[in-house]
Formats: C-alpha cells, sequence, structure tokens
C-alpha cells in the first residue's frame, strides 16, 4: 500500500501582521518536521503553484481570512475559471482549475482559512489570530493524519 | 450634465485602481484619469529602522517585485557601508544579485505576456470575458499555458536559489551576499530535466518573441494604432549605453530621441527628477526638473529601456532589437502595445544573461562582503520589471533610517498611464451612448501594457488626501468628494 501524498502551501505576507498565517502555519509544519508532506508558501498563489501541486493526492491552501468563521473554516474547494486574480495573484479554485487543464487531474483540495483581525506593516500575529492559530495548527495535523491513512492503492 | 463612467476595480492589476471618464453632453469624452486608491504608507514606516533591516523590510511592500525592492534597497545601502554604488562588491556578490534580479526579470516578463497579455492577443479585445483569461489560454492553447507556468517556475526558482528563499529572501545584504550558488544548484538550472533548463528557457523565449511578431505581422492596425502618444523615455543603461537591469547610469531622451540626460550618476537623482504631488491622486507624480512639472514626465519600463539603450549585449536579443529598432526606423516607440514586444525581447535576453551567469565561475566564490567607510546617506537603482526603482535612504548617529525615498515603477509610469488611458477612451468612447465590456476591457488593456504593480505604488500615509470631483459640460462642479 503507498501512502496519500498531502502537499500544504501556505501564502500571505508576515510582513502585513495576520496575513501571516499561511506562512507561519507551514513554518510551524517545517519545524516540526512533519513526515510525508509536502510544504511550500509563497506571498501570493500564483500560476506555477499549478503545476507544483499537480503530483499530490491532497493540497490543503492555508491562508489568512477576514470574514472566516472563528478560529478557522475548512471546505472542500472546486476549480473554478472564474479569474479573481489581479495582475499577479490567483486563488486556490482557479490554480487547481489551471492544474486540470494542464495535467489532466485535479487533487482533492481544501482551504483552511484562519480567521485574522490586524494588517498592519508589522510582523506577528494579533493575539486573537495567535489563539486561531493554535486551534487551526491543531486541526491540521489532525486532518493530514487521517488523509495519509486513508487507503491507496499504488 | 454630463455623464461620469467609472470602472472598478481594473482587473488583473495588483491593487485597486480606478478609472474615471468624463462625458460631457454631446457625449464625448471630456476628460479621463487613471486614480490610485490604495496606499500603505511605507517611508513613513521604515524611518527608526536600523538600516541593515531595510533590504529584508522592504519585501514587505506588496508580494509582485519583493526582489526588485529587496535588492534596490541593498544597493543603496551598498553606499552607506562604504561597498561603492554597484561596481565594487566583489564578482561573487555582483553576479548573485544580477542572477537573482534577471531571475526575477523572468518569471515577471513570462507571466504578463502569457497570462496576462496573451488573453487579449489570442481572443481578442471583445473576446468573451468568461475565457478571456489564463484559463481560457489553458484550454484552447495549452502549449502557451505550460510554457508560461514552467517559465515563471523556473525564474521562482533562480529566485529561492539566489535569494534563500520566496518569502523575505535574504540573499542581498549591505555590501554583498549571504551565499553563493553551489555547484548542484548551478547543474539544475544548467541540465535539469526538460523542461526546466536554461536551454529550453532560451528556445521559449524566442518562440514568444515570434509569436508576438507573427501576430503583429497579421494585426499591425490594431497593434500599432492602439494608444499612441510621444513621450520621453528613461532607464538605466550602461555606461557603453548596453542594455542593462541591474546597474547603470540614467539616461532620459526626449521624444523625438535626443537625450535629455546621459550618463548620470544616480545618486544625483534628486538633482534631475523632482516629485509633484496631486491633489487627485495619492501617487507622486515625476517629472524631469529640467523640463518642468507639466512637460518633464517620462515612461519607464520596457518600451522605454529599448528606446533608450544602444544595444543589447546578448546575441538573441540583439537580433530582435536590431528588428525592433529598424520598425521605426531608429527612432523612439511611441506605441503602448509594443511595450509587449519589448517585453518578450526583454525576456530573451534575460533569458541568455541568466544561461551567462551560470556558466560563471565566479559564482562558486567565496568572498561574498565587501565593507568600506561608513557614510550617512545611499541611492540604490535598478530596472525593475515594470521599469526604473529608486531607493533612497539617509541614517541617523544611532544607524537608523531617518529618511527613506522611494519612486517605484508604477509611480514613473504614473503620467503615460494616464494619458494611454485618456487616448484610447477617446478613441473608444466619443460619441458612444452605451458601454461594453469589450470597450472596458480595451481602456484596461492599455493599462495592463504597463503591467502596473499598484499597490506600492502610494505614498505617505495621511499626506495626500483623493478628490474626486465631478463637473458638467460648464465646467461647474456638480459632486465632489475629499477623503
Amino acid at each position: 500500500m503507498k501512502e496519500q501524498s498531502v502537499y500544504v502551501y501556505g501564502f500571505g505576507n508576515p510582513g502585513r501582521q495576520d496575513d501571516g498565517l499561511g506562512p507561519m502555519v507551514i513554518d510551524k509544519l517545517e519545524n516540526e518536521n512533519i513526515e510525508g508532506i509536502t510544504t511550500d508558501s509563497n506571498y501570493q498563489l500564483n500560476i506555477e503553484d499549478a503545476d507544483n501541486i499537480a503530483g499530490s493526492d491532497f493540497v490543503i491552501f492555508v491562508d489568512a481570512s477576514i470574514d472566516a468563521d472563528e478560529p478557522f473554516s475548512f471546505r472542500k474547494i472546486e476549480p473554478s475559471a472564474e479569474i479573481t486574480f489581479t495582475t499577479h495573484s490567483m486563488s486556490p479554485e482557479s490554480v487547481i482549475a489551471l492544474c486540470g487543464d494542464i495535467h489532466g487531474r485535479i487533487p482533492d483540495s481544501y482551504v483552511l482559512a484562519i480567521r485574522g483581525y490586524e494588517w498592519d506593516m508589522c510582523e506577528g500575529l494579533s493575539e486573537k489570530a495567535i489563539y486561531n492559530f493554535n486551534e487551526a495548527y491543531r486541526f491540521l495535523q489532525g486532518k493530514i493524519k487521517d488523509m495519509r491513512s486513508i487507503k491507496k492503492i499504488a | 450634465m454630463g455623464r461620469k463612467i467609472t470602472i472598478e476595480p481594473v482587473t488583473r492589476v495588483e491593487g485597486h485602481g480606478k478609472v474615471t471618464i468624463q462625458l460631457d453632453d454631446a457625449g464625448n469624452v471630456a476628460q479621463s484619469r487613471l486614480h490610485i486608491v490604495e496606499f500603505r504608507g511605507f517611508e513613513r514606516f521604515v524611518q527608526g529602522r536600523p538600516y541593515w533591516e531595510a533590504p529584508v523590510l522592504v519585501q514587505r511592500l506588496c508580494g509582485i517585485c519583493p526582489v526588485s525592492h529587496h535588492l534596490a534597497a541593498a544597493k543603496a545601502l551598498d553606499v552607506i557601508v562604504g561597498a561603492g554604488t554597484g561596481d565594487g562588491l566583489t564578482p561573487v556578490g555582483e553576479k548573485m544579485r544580477r542572477l537573482m534580479h534577471y531571475g526575477q526579470m523572468f518569471q515577471s516578463h513570462a507571466l504578463h505576456f502569457f497570462h496576462l497579455a496573451s488573453p487579449d492577443l489570442l481572443f481578442g479585445a471583445d473576446g468573451d470575458p468568461a475565457i478571456r483569461n489564463v484559463i481560457g489560454v489553458a484550454l484552447e492553447h495549452k502549449d502557451l499555458a505550460v510554457q508560461g507556468v514552467m517559465m515563471r517556475k523556473f525564474g521562482q526558482e533562480i529566485i529561492r536559489a539566489t535569494a534563500g528563499k520566496k518569502i523575505h529572501g535574504t540573499g542581498g545584504i549591505p555590501g554583498g551576499i549571504n551565499k553563493n550558488l553551489s555547484i548542484a544548484e548551478r547543474d539544475e538550472f544548467l541540465k535539469g530535466a526538460d523542461p526546466l533548463n536554461i536551454d529550453k528557457m532560451i528556445e521559449w523565449s524566442q518562440a514568444a518573441v515570434d509569436f508576438f511578431k507573427g501576430y503583429h505581422a497579421q494585426n499591425k492596425d490594431y497593434i500599432d494604432n492602439f494608444s499612441v502618444f510621444p513621450s520621453s523615455h528613461l532607464s538605466l543603461v550602461r555606461k557603453d549605453g548596453a542594455m542593462d537591469f541591474y546597474h547603470g547610469v540614467i539616461r532620459c531622451i526626449d521624444a523625438d530621441g535626443n537625450k535629455l540626460l546621459d550618463d548620470i550618476d544616480y545618486q544625483d537623482y534628486y538633482k534631475h527628477i523632482g516629485e509633484e504631488v496631486k491633489s487627485w491622486s495619492y501617487m507622486k507624480f515625476p517629472y524631469l526638473r529640467k523640463l518642468g512639472m507639466e512637460n518633464g514626465w517620462y515612461t519607464v519600463g520596457p518600451l522605454a529601456r529599448c528606446n533608450t539603450a544602444d544595444f543589447i549585449p546578448t546575441p538573441l536579443a540583439q537580433k530582435e532589437f536590431e528588428i525592433f529598432k529598424a520598425y521605426t526606423k531608429g527612432k523612439p516607440n511611441h506605441m503602448s502595445m509594443h511595450m509587449h514586444w519589448a517585453r518578450l525581447i526583454e525576456l530573451l535576453h534575460s533569458a541568455e544573461v541568466i544561461k551567462d551567469l551560470l556558466n560563471d565561475p565566479d559564482l562558486q566564490k567565496d568572498n561574498l562582503v565587501v565593507k568600506g567607510t561608513k557614510q550617512k546617506e545611499g541611492v540604490g537603482l535598478l530596472e525593475a520589471p515594470r521599469g526604473t526603482l529608486f531607493h533612497h535612504y539617509r541614517i541617523n548617529d544611532n544607524d537608523q533610517i531617518e529618511m527613506a525615498n522611494l519612486i517605484v515603477s508604477t509611480t514613473n509610469n504614473n503620467e503615460p498611464m494616464n494619458r494611454g488611458v485618456n487616448f484610447v477612451a477617446k478613441d473608444i468612447f466619443t460619441g458612444k451612448k452605451e458601454i461594453t465590456e469589450g470597450m472596458m476591457n480595451r481602456v484596461e488593456m492599455v493599462i495592463r501594457a504597463y503591467d502596473p504593480c499598484l499597490s506600492c505604488a502610494t505614498h505617505a500615509l495621511g499626506q495626500m488626501p483623493l478628490e474626486l470631483t465631478l463637473v458638467d459640460s460648464n465646467g461647474k462642479t456638480i459632486d465632489q468628494i475629499r477623503k
């Protein structure tokens, strides 16, 4: 039996307070050396991410949210051709749509949206966001474990 | 009463741009403006911070061109730590920075053309907006979409290898760099499995230039006449007049190609370039002091660089440059849509430079940093993907930044973007009573040609109020909002 591959992608700008929630989740995963996952982070999602995620069974996009339920929300996403990106960024839905177009397959994809509150130009999370971060991280660890344990026929 | 048409936001442009077109009673365009409505007050934010933090701090400006800000700040701090003005670094220091920068140019230009410009070309300005985007390109022109994705990915990996990481890279430090390029990293780019190797990137870059030339040959009237207006053009060029994105001297030519500025040391930029504030925009309007605020505006970016440079120092791009120059008989090119052509020539040039650098053994050397006698003030300039980027810092006796002034590429292009919008607005809105999506898209197309990044192009939190004024055909103010 082959193990499921999980790609965890945090995006946001750590220089803008709670906007850094996504990359900070990735930093913590990498520091704790969680086995069997691929981690990635960037300021924004972009077209090359459609290729980066293509070989994984599951993808979890981790992002800060201004209006998600507290402390976080977790939802499955479907590909969307609706382009919401500005010049230089894409939504998770459009990334997986592009992945499907150029690779012919789309990983099971989810968004972990962690509620943030402060977006000024400085590093470090707000107090409330720290609580949400910890709750979301605990949930994410369990979700990764669940995903990897699903039986896969090699 | 005149009608006001507002297009907001400008899709596929970073930040929040707003275009206002003023129509008179007869439905003619009386005035049009590109408004900038987002600001970040960055210059004030860095005041009081230790100067050595600047190359990392400035990457907070936005996630679009952090490498350009990172390196412009590092160049300014080279001066402050006494390491010279761009040519005083060790060979490995300068070449690693060049590799980072040309990687940034490569990925940015690839992204712009394949996924922002090509939808308008492949599907037309009036194409179905539901497919006139990267997803539509991927469905109907999969080869182009794949090339765009892989070229962007290759450039991003160059950045990761030189800056250390994709977020808040630390490669550039005052006086040099903090790492060299290992043999393994080098070979990954030189000999990586197809398509992620530099030879394939050069091949695809050449194909992109050929694609545009082919499209142009079939659509000359459209491409040549879509927003054309005379402008001065400014960029860095190498001392000998070669195109150079990382270092050089300031050159500015007028609309006829006469040199207005030449061989200017950018430490003295403020003697030649002023910045005007207008009540209706958060963005400043830079101008050449010698021509004054009214006439001193200029264009930066790919078209400007191809207009100011005498030659391109790599063979394939030079060949394309000669074709480009011959099209206007050596005179400056003022056709807005030719920015795409110029950008693709630069894409090819960037790929060639990356290959040359990868083959340079200096990249594996260990003398990474130079230090000298500390200075109080330093200026760093480079050619970012969207044009000339200025970083200027002054420090106090406690090594804290006490003054920062940034002129970002999009700010330099503020006036030409407004003129471009006005040209297109007059061309397509005059006499029209209904506004189609295609008409709106044409306005956006001229803005997209500049590839503006509006999110970092604004200044001085609280200093520049935004005033929106609506006037009728008699010039009477009928509404005004001031924030």
